[in-house]
């Protein structure tokens, strides 16, 4: 198992978003985190990347205790974030955030080779490259966004609705490309807003609400289950 | 002319000095939104310790002129840019989670700790920088007099400017300032110890205000105790001019400040000098808040 969280409880001072959940995640996966405004999954990705700290339970990754890592290190064991809103350096080139996202990766041949990977997925970035990130459009500043967490090679993504406020033409053409980013060998965790496109990406899928998992199941199953379709679906297509 | 030649160098001179100390407020604010008030206060441990540190070793004696004050300007930048990063992690580390308003107040209370330290080490009455140290020639520009210290002075603060906005432009270590300034969770989440770039920005900017500590006790002779607050309030108005956060923008107001202080002083008058900085901070604040060069202050730095 690549990712094994184990009863995870988060608190942010005194309230406790996090009640103790459990996910695990298979290498080779996409594994998606669904579930309704403020539910909790941000969190969850925030808590393996290390930007928020377990009060209780483990996050293991190949058996090593992630939580116990600050955030910097973490993303040395090959875990990165493309994080909720895209985050990206707006006042640093499309080429500086990029090189950003290799800030831990000493081996330069490696670096020039997930640029030119990177370039390949997003076109786009490549002819932008000069540009100021913050000039660049929505799905553009996106598309740099998982970028960036592409360029240390990782082992494991967490993407963080990739799809948000983008128009649908983009939000298609974002899903395929996270399918080829994990056909070349990434693990990816995909927080999403867009119930229906994430099942028919994922493998498995897990649904939160209020701190909790209150659904697991393979995404096929998922995507049937008429609660799921009533929650957060809409209704049958 | 010759006066406004005259007022002109020496504005851009003592600007330098303004331009150096404004980039520590302007780093720190850049990453940590905090105003360092106790930076002035580096800056006048730099004067007095330069003054030490010259008369112990008798650098320029030993070394020659060029040497000498290198090696001393070295020392002291290393000892100052020490004292930032004990600063941070005594006065400001702890409060990071809390208010804002504790930083600042624990700034304040730093700056008195400092000021009174050094009146107590040093003594209250000013001290001399050794005299003769730097060149007394003047050279003459298309018949206009220059004299050398003050040619040294400028480039030697020029010199200091390029440095730290190359390294922040151009270097990996300078990118992952910038990011931590826009946005510290981002930037660990590259893999960026934000803890170590805070650090740093707390050993370049009180080095940089230990340097000009030195230069005005070589430049000017006399330091005092005192002398901080009144060269730390010049130098955030030149932060404030520029923009604060912007390192370009400390850089120009420092300069301009001093140009518009040593003209002002010299046309209209030199009782005013002092107050004219005050007026410039009063005009920014009300007619262009963010500095000339600043936009979303939170974002440049
Ligand atoms: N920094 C914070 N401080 C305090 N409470 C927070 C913080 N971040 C999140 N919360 C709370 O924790 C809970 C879970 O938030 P989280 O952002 O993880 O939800 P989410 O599922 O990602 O929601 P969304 O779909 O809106 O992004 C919410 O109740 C939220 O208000
Ligand atoms: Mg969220």
């Amino acid at each position: 198992m690549l990712l094994d969280i184990k009863n995870l409880h988060v608190k942010y001072g005194n309230v406790e978003a996090l009640h103790g959940i459990d996910i695990q995640v298979e290498e080779g996966e996409i594994v998606t985190l669904l579930g309704a405004n403020g539910a909790g999954k941000t969190t969850t990705l925030n808590a393996i990347s290390g930007l928020v700290k377990a009060s209780k339970g483990e996050v293991l990754f190949r058996g090593e205790a992630l939580h116990k890592l600050p955030a910097h290190k973490v993303v040395t064991r090959k875990i990165t974030q493309s994080p909720e809103g895209r985050r990206v350096f707006g006042t640093l080139t499309v080429l500086e955030n990029l090189n950003l996202g290799a800030f831990t990766s000493k081996n330069k041949e490696r670096v020039a080779k997930s640029l030119e990977w990177i370039y390949e997925l997003f076109p786009r970035l490549a002819e932008r490259r000069g540009q100021l990130a913050g000039t660049l459009s929505g799905g553009e500043q996106q598309m740099l966004a998982i970028g960036r967490a592409l360029m240390s090679n990782p082992k494991l993504l967490l993407l963080d609705e990739p799809s948000l406020g983008l128009a649908p033409v983009l939000v298609t053409q974002i899903f395929r490309t996270v399918r080829q980013i994990n056909q070349a060998g990434v693990t990816v965790m995909l927080v999403e807003q867009n119930a229906r496109m994430a099942l028919k990406l994922a493998h498995r899928g897990y649904v939160m609400e209020v701190g909790k998992i209150v659904m697991a199941d393979s995404a096929k199953a998922l995507l049937k289950n008429p609660d799921v379709l009533q929650a957060y679906l809409g209704g049958a297509e | 002319m010759e006066q406004f030649f005259q007022q002109l160098t020496n504005g851009l001179a003592i600007g330098g000095i303004y331009a150096l100390i404004a980039l520590g407020y302007t780093l720190v604010y850049g990453v940590l939104k905090l105003i360092n008030f106790a930076h002035g206060d580096l800056f006048t441990i730099g004067a007095f310790l330069g003054l030490s540190l010259l008369t112990a070793f008798s650098l320029t004696d030993k070394l020659g002129f060029v040497l000498g004050v290198s090696a001393l300007l070295l020392m002291v930048v290393c000892l100052v840019g020490l004292v930032g990063i004990l600063l941070d992690q005594a006065a400001y580390k702890p409060l990071r989670s809390s208010h804002r308003l504790s930083a600042v107040v624990s700034a304040l209370g730093m700056s008195i700790v400092f000021s009174n330290a050094i009146m107590l080490i040093f003594g209250a009455s000013p001290e001399v920088y050794p005299h003769g140290i730097l060149p007394s020639q003047v050279l003459h520009i298309m018949g206009l007099p220059f004299p050398v210290k003050r040619l040294l002075l400028l480039v030697t603060s020029l010199v200091l400017m390029v440095a730290l906005y190359t390294f922040i432009q151009k270097t990996t270590i300078g990118a992952a300032i910038r990011a931590a300034a826009i946005d510290q969770d981002a930037a660990r989440l590259m893999g960026i110890n934000v803890n170590r770039v805070i650090m740093l920005i707390f050993f370049i900017g009180p080095a940089l205000g230990g340097a000009a500590g030195v230069m005005v006790g070589l430049y000017y002779g006399q330091i005092k105790w005192t002398m901080g607050w009144l060269y730390g309030l010049k130098a955030f108005t030149a932060a404030i001019l520029g923009g604060i956060g912007n390192i370009p923008g400390a850089m120009v107001g420092g300069l301009l400040l001093g140009v518009i202080e040593s003209l002002c002083s010299a046309y209209i008058s030199m009782a005013w000098k002092d107050a004219i900085t005050f007026v410039v901070l009063i005009l920014i604040l009300i007619v262009r808040p963010t500095g000339l060069l600043g936009e979303r202050v939170a974002e440049k730095i």
